[in-house]
């Protein structure tokens, strides 16, 4: 935890001027360096700008950017653009909302799995597409998603036993 | 607003005069031309957010919101074309499409600015079923209940919380059809810098926010013949209630309001603004105390719970300098359970002692754990001014019927000062006048104190005492304290005490008043109780003949040992999320 703060310190550092016109690159950097929003971090931003945290929350929950959770080892993006919309991939998110049992932009409890909706990443010739810790997976389907992921989930535990 | 160019503008075919930078809506309430708002607050800034006051301007692209949009010269206004009543029939039918339908039900039924609106435009069915989302009502908060369902997302409440008390408890939460007014962290209030003032219930437009009722628990124990059942009721109490019963704002009525309470069930009717005099002779006593020792300064007062909440949340550092005197109140209720029960001989825990109060802050005040001695609160329940016409239109009780009756003895006599407590600015010339009488052993005639009188937000003056040169400050509405408190942070030093009230204007514009509390009738209350003033016998505390026979027969002398354990308290830092 104190590594943490340390490390939050480290972040606001990065912006010694701040006022409130900064709030939201704080949050970015915040988030990019911890790869989510936790309430701490919040509340030293708020503090930091001396922005109440109920406004620091009510914009931070305004984007769809920032997320409250950290991500999962396999961390999924499921495009509900025009295309992949039209070829299904309302269904690929219903699947992953009923297996995975959280919602998009949450993580499941053992930290393994989180999601989220994005509206076109631009690669609509794969529709419906998703991308998986970075790659991108065409064609997906209520079939091939669950096993996609667990690939992932696999090498990742592989890489930590060695 | 400095600027005052006088620009013409036509509104509806008339032409008339406005200042510039006033906007359309301004210019049209001067004019006497209803527009309706949802989310407008006067002196707050313009969001633009319901859309309601939609107007016609001659050029402009479409509909243009009045509440946000600059008077200029030349313009052609018209507000109640066709085209601006059927968007604002819309607007209303959209904001009901994902509104509960219990109405009959709820507590603003009657007194709901949406319900109001859909009658006036004629909105005879629900055309549009959005699905309503399940939201849990939140009762975590001792004064105030939060119902997200009633919420139409005007943000007023946000903005009151924010730009007057400067608390900012709430804000809104997520985006668009997802959006809530909620706390940080969507937490329960209770848990919150919610300083429980109740100005956010006193401006929403809907039954989303309320004050946490305790009717049923008073009810019962009037309805309990083991309990003996006492009442008190704060100063601003009897100059608003008349409003709500067809009578003119800034009738007192207290008389005829003891005869009511009398007929509640209550046993004993007490007014608070007796122990607000006890206050004053505490607290007077404090500061003569402080004087003689040389501080802290300024000192700060300490009956406006709302206020010693956010002092103890965003302010610790001004702990030693709050007065450690309980609120009337607290002070009334310890008496009652301790000094009353001895005389009347009744154990105290026979009694339930009930507060009404223009406050919704008190509820909480009740309930904080220094207000309990030997295990018994010193007040049981609050009920706020709403609360108590409820209770009397529930009972059927006509005004014109009941004769004005007198407090009961020995807690029943105050004197004027005390009376003042209602107002902002009337704690501290009460407690001057009594202050005076400490330092100097005698009693200016009272003139008043017209610098510390008046609905501004901040109100200072210099006062002699003796040989004393005393710098006093009023404030009322939060930020216009942490103004202050931030200038003596900073090293300000001519202020030697500050009277510091949680609502603007003080007790009478409370937020357990009437909805519909506006300008003109917070400044009738207040004018009523400073007319009582002006023609009351006994106006300064020390000569309530009621507080000298307490403080003879058991109190012993102001900040004694007994004083101490009943009528003052201590504070602590409060680690909430702000």
């Amino acid at each position: 935890m104190i590594a943490t703060q340390n490390e939050l310190s480290t972040v606001l550092e990065e912006f010694p001027d701040a006022g409130r016109e900064h709030l939201i690159p704080i949050l970015q950097s915040v988030q990019t360096q911890f790869g989510y929003l936790s309430r701490e971090s919040m509340i030293a931003v708020g503090q930091r700008l001396g922005l109440p945290i109920s406004k620091v929350y009510g914009v931070a929950t305004f984007y769809n950017q920032f997320r409250f959770q950290p991500l999962g080892k396999v961390h999924c993006q499921i495009c509900r653009g025009t295309a992949c919309h039209v070829k299904g991939s309302g269904k690929v998110l219903d699947t992953l909302r009923r297996t995975l049992q959280v919602e998009p932009g949450q993580t499941t409890r053992d930290g393994n799995y989180s999601y989220e909706v994005v509206a076109c990443i631009g690669a609509c010739g794969l529709a419906p597409v998703v991308t998986v810790n970075g790659d991108f997976h065409a064609e997906m389907s209520t079939d091939t998603i669950g096993k996609t992921l667990r690939k992932y989930l696999k090498t990742d535990t592989e890489q930590d036993g060695n | 607003m400095g600027c005052s160019t006088v620009i013409t503008l036509e509104i509806n075919d008339r032409a008339m005069q406005a200042k510039e930078g006033e906007t359309v809506l301004d210019a049209c309430r001067r004019a006497g031309i209803r527009v309706p708002t949802l989310c407008h607050l006067k002196e707050l800034t313009p969001t633009g957010a319901c859309r309601m006051c939609v107007v016609e301007v001659d050029g402009a692209r479409g509909l243009v919101p009045a509440c946000a949009w600059p008077a200029a010269d030349g313009m052609k206004v018209q507000t109640h074309g066709p085209r601006a009543i059927r968007a604002r029939q819309m607007i209303v039918e959209l904001l009901l499409a994902s509104h509960p339908d219990d109405c009959l039900y709820c507590i603003r039924n009657g007194e709901c600015e949406l319900q109001d609106l859909a009658h006036e435009l004629g909105v005879r069915e629900r055309r549009f079923h959005a699905p309503c989302r399940q939201y849990n009502v939140d009762v975590s908060n001792p004064s105030i209940v939060r119902d997200p369902a009633k919420c139409i997302l005007c943000g007023k409440c946000v903005r009151v919380c924010e730009e007057i008390q400067g608390v900012a408890a709430i804000d809104f939460i997520d985006r668009g059809s997802q959006a809530t007014v909620g706390t940080a962290f969507d937490q329960g209030l209770n848990v919150s810098s919610c300083i429980n003032c109740g100005q956010c219930a006193m401006v929403c437009p809907t039954g989303a926010l309320r004050e946490q009722c305790q009717l049923d628990e008073v009810l019962n124990a009037l309805a309990d013949p083991d309990r003996h059942v006492v009442v008190q009721h704060a100063p601003a109490v009897s100059v608003t209630l008349a409003e709500e019963f067809g009578m003119k704002p800034g009738r007192d009525i207290a008389g005829t309001m003891t005869a009511a309470l009398r007929k509640l069930g209550f046993r004993r009717v007490f007014p608070t603004a007796f122990s607000a005099d006890l206050t004053i002779m505490e607290e007077a006593a404090e500061l003569v105390a402080r004087v003689k020792n040389g501080g802290p300064f300024p000192m700060l007062t300490s009956c406006s719970p709302g206020w010693i909440k956010y002092m103890e949340q965003q302010f610790p550092d001004f702990i030693p300098n709050v007065s450690s005197c309980k609120s009337p109140q607290q002070m009334l209720g310890a008496i009652i359970k301790s000094y009353y029960a001895e005389q009347v001989g009744i154990d105290p825990e026979k009694i339930y002692s009930v507060s009404i109060m223009p406050c919704t802050a008190k509820k909480f005040e009740a309930q904080r754990p220094e207000m309990v001695r030997n295990g018994l609160p010193d007040i049981d329940a609050v009920l706020t001014t709403r609360e108590l016409v409820r209770l009397i239109r529930m009972r059927g009780l006509d005004f014109n019927e009941l004769e004005a009756e007198a407090p009961d003895s020995p807690l029943g006599e105050r004197s004027s000062a005390g009376k003042l407590f209602g107002v902002s600015g009337g704690v501290m010339e009460a407690a001057l006048r009594t202050a005076y009488h400490l330092l100097t052993g005698d009693d200016l005639d009272v003139v008043p104190m017209k610098e510390l009188r008046g609905l501004d937000g901040v109100k200072q003056a210099r006062v002699t005492i003796g040989d004393l040169d005393v710098g006093v400050a009023v404030v009322s509405g939060l930020e216009n304290a942490a103004h202050l408190l931030n200038e003596v942070r900073e090293g300000r030093s001519d202020l030697h005490f500050i009277e510091v009230m949680t609502c603007a204007g003080g007790c009478v514009s409370g937020g357990g008043q009437p909805i519909r509390t506006d300008d003109t009738k917070v400044r009738a209350r207040m004018k009523a109780l400073y007319e009582i003033d002006r023609d009351a016998h006994v106006r300064r505390s020390h000569e309530n003949p009621d507080i000298q026979q307490l403080y003879r027969d058991f109190l012993g002398e102001p900040l004694g040992h007994r004083s101490h354990e009943l009528l003052h308290t201590g504070y602590a830092p409060r680690d909430v999320v702000a």
